[in-house]
């Protein structure tokens, strides 16, 4: 081996530097990536406070909507309606999502009919919310002959429906097969496996999956444009127009009067804020009674 | 109590593979008896035929006739109620993560609609006792993940699991290849106590191991039983080259 001149540092040395030198680029850039991915949200959840605090007070949350002129007035009758077709969403498509991803990992690996749902919910991911307002409008509200709660939970829930289904089979395909083996060879079967073991495995992941598609459609306001159609008034019947927040905030945004404006800021913080509480209550929910030591 | 394995004309297959070719043996009940061979000769397989979780594969399928006591594994029950006759402990420890060290151990009964307080906690007691692991995990039996105990005691964990539905078989694949010293030897400990209740069947890649736990031996090679025989005959005087060639290292 030829021998380095001492006064040059040695080719290890070099490396050295280099490798620190690249480790710190890449750091700093995954922080400056991580600053600009959240720097819009906290753009605007403080352009939301600035514009829209100052109009929100108890009648905000007790009032619904005051005529044109008048002043006061709030959208509690938006805010319950939004929970309303929520809720009905939820009940509709959490089940049906969780249930087809079921199908897909457990059951359904390597068949036609499951390579066909696969490529469904891909394609119905894609599927522009107005199209799903559309469709759901053909489907239920022009053979009802009216707008209604119930049509608007349709709608959301078909939207939630492809979200949850692939998280809920990618969630279950990370299970271990060793676990599913060692239930099965305890005498369980394959039904209740599938229910005990690996769905409650995999159940951190697969809520996680749900609040995602839960907090995209809770924004959504074309496809309840020409379903739950927005309502002035209270109204809890499910066949009947119900008012949602995202509506109301659509009507005051697009009205040319200024206190309907702030009084669509204001909707719009109550928005985002409802729906990062419920996310953090399911979280909160979702993480009680986890184990010491359980991954 | 244990019962005996008549195995008569087995043959199995994955997809196109012919994994086990004509198996036929005699497994005495409430003895140990150890499976040995190189990687790949079909012991796994063999073993996965005896309790059916070979057919939870959808390419593979076996033939012939596997006899528990007076009962035919393979006509005269179904999967689900053999594998509770038939235990198994796996290779690799693999507890459930979501649930305590006690839900562990009831899963078997829990899972299968069985709900009585007093009973549950009995057997879950009695099984950990068998296991030798009471005495380390008894105070934090319902704290405490399965998934946080060390690998060894979750193997232990996962022997009081199998034992707690009351099998009257207990397969094991392998059973402490993935641990070390002192939890192997805790581990051939509770097999040599438990052959006294249980049928046996332990592969292994371990030739001493099987010396100091089985009575019988079987040599598996390339899908065929070479040879079976008391364990002291298979190490000392082996009728078959094969099986000498394997035993004293020339080769697998």
């Amino acid at each position: 081996m030829n021998k380095l001149p001492m006064n040059q540092p040695k080719p290890s040395a070099i490396n050295t530097l280099r490798r620190q030198g690249m480790n710190h680029l890449v750091t700093v850039l995954s922080v400056l990536s991580t600053i600009l991915v959240l720097a819009p949200l906290v753009a605007i959840l403080v352009y939301l406070i600035y514009k829209g605090a100052s109009s929100l007070n108890l009648a905000f949350f007790t009032h619904i909507p005051a005529p044109v002129g008048e002043p006061g007035g709030g959208m509690a009758n938006s805010i319950v309606g939004s929970g309303v077709i929520l809720l009905l969403a939820s009940l509709m498509g959490i089940p049906i999502g969780i249930a087809a991803g079921i199908y897909l990992a457990e059951f359904g690996r390597g068949r036609l009919l499951a390579n066909a749902i696969r490529f469904t919910a891909d394609v119905l991911n894609g599927v522009p919310s107005i199209v799903m307002g559309i469709s759901i409008y053909s489907l239920i509200v022009m053979r009802q002959k009216h707008f209604s709660a119930l049509a608007g939970g349709v709608a959301l829930a078909i939207m939630m429906v492809p979200t949850i289904t692939r998280t809920t089979e990618e969630m279950l395909a990370t299970v271990p097969h060793a676990i599913r083996e060692a239930a099965l060879g305890l005498g369980v079967p394959k039904w209740r496996t599938v229910l005990s073991i690996s769905l409650r495995t995999a159940s951190p992941g697969i809520i996680t999956g749900c609040m995602l598609a839960f907090a995209r459609v809770a924004g959504e306001t074309a496809p309840l444009l020409f379903t739950a159609l927005g309502n002035q008034f209270w109204s809890f019947k499910l066949n009947e127009p119900i008012a949602a927040l995202p509506l109301q905030i659509y009507v005051y945004a697009i009205s040319p009067y200024d206190e309907w404006h702030r009084l669509a800021w204001a909707g719009s913080l109550v928005l985002i804020v409802m729906i990062m509480i419920a996310v953090t209550l399911v979280r909160i929910f979702a993480n009680r009674g986890v184990l010491k030591g359980a991954s | 109590m244990g019962v005996g394995i008549q195995v008569e004309n087995l043959n199995a297959w994955y997809g196109n593979t012919h994994t086990l070719q004509d198996i036929n043996l005699h497994i005495p009940a409430n003895h140990a008896t150890a499976l040995i061979g190189p990687s790949g000769c079909g012991k796994s397989t063999f073993v996965r035929c005896l309790n059916r979780m070979h057919e939870t594969n959808p390419i593979a399928r076996a033939t012939g006739t596997i006899r528990m006591g007076d009962l035919d594994v393979y006509k005269d029950a179904s999967p689900v109620e053999i594998r509770r006759r038939v235990g198994m402990v796996f290779q690799r420890p693999n507890p459930f993560p979501t649930m305590s060290i006690y839900d562990n151990v009831a899963s078997g009964l829990k899972l299968n609609g069985f709900r009585n307080r007093r009973i549950l906690d009995e057997t879950v007691e009695r099984s950990l006792k068998q296991a030798a692991l009471w005495e380390e995990v008894k105070d934090d039996l319902k704290k405490k993940s399965g998934a946080s105990l060390s690998g060894g005691q979750q193997q232990r964990m996962c022997i009081a699991r199998a034992l707690a539905v009351d099998p009257e078989v207990l397969l094991m694949d392998e059973p402490a290849s993935a641990l070390d010293p002192v939890s192997t030897s805790k581990i051939e400990d509770l097999i040599f106590q438990l052959k006294s209740q249980y049928t046996i069947v332990i592969v292994t890649h371990n030739m001493q191991q099987a010396a100091r736990v089985a009575e019988n031996t079987g040599f598996f090679l390339n899908g065929k039983l070479v040879e079976f025989d008391s364990t002291h005959k298979i190490f000392t005087n082996p009728r078959d080259k094969r099986t000498e060639d394997y035993i004293t290292g020339r080769f697998g």
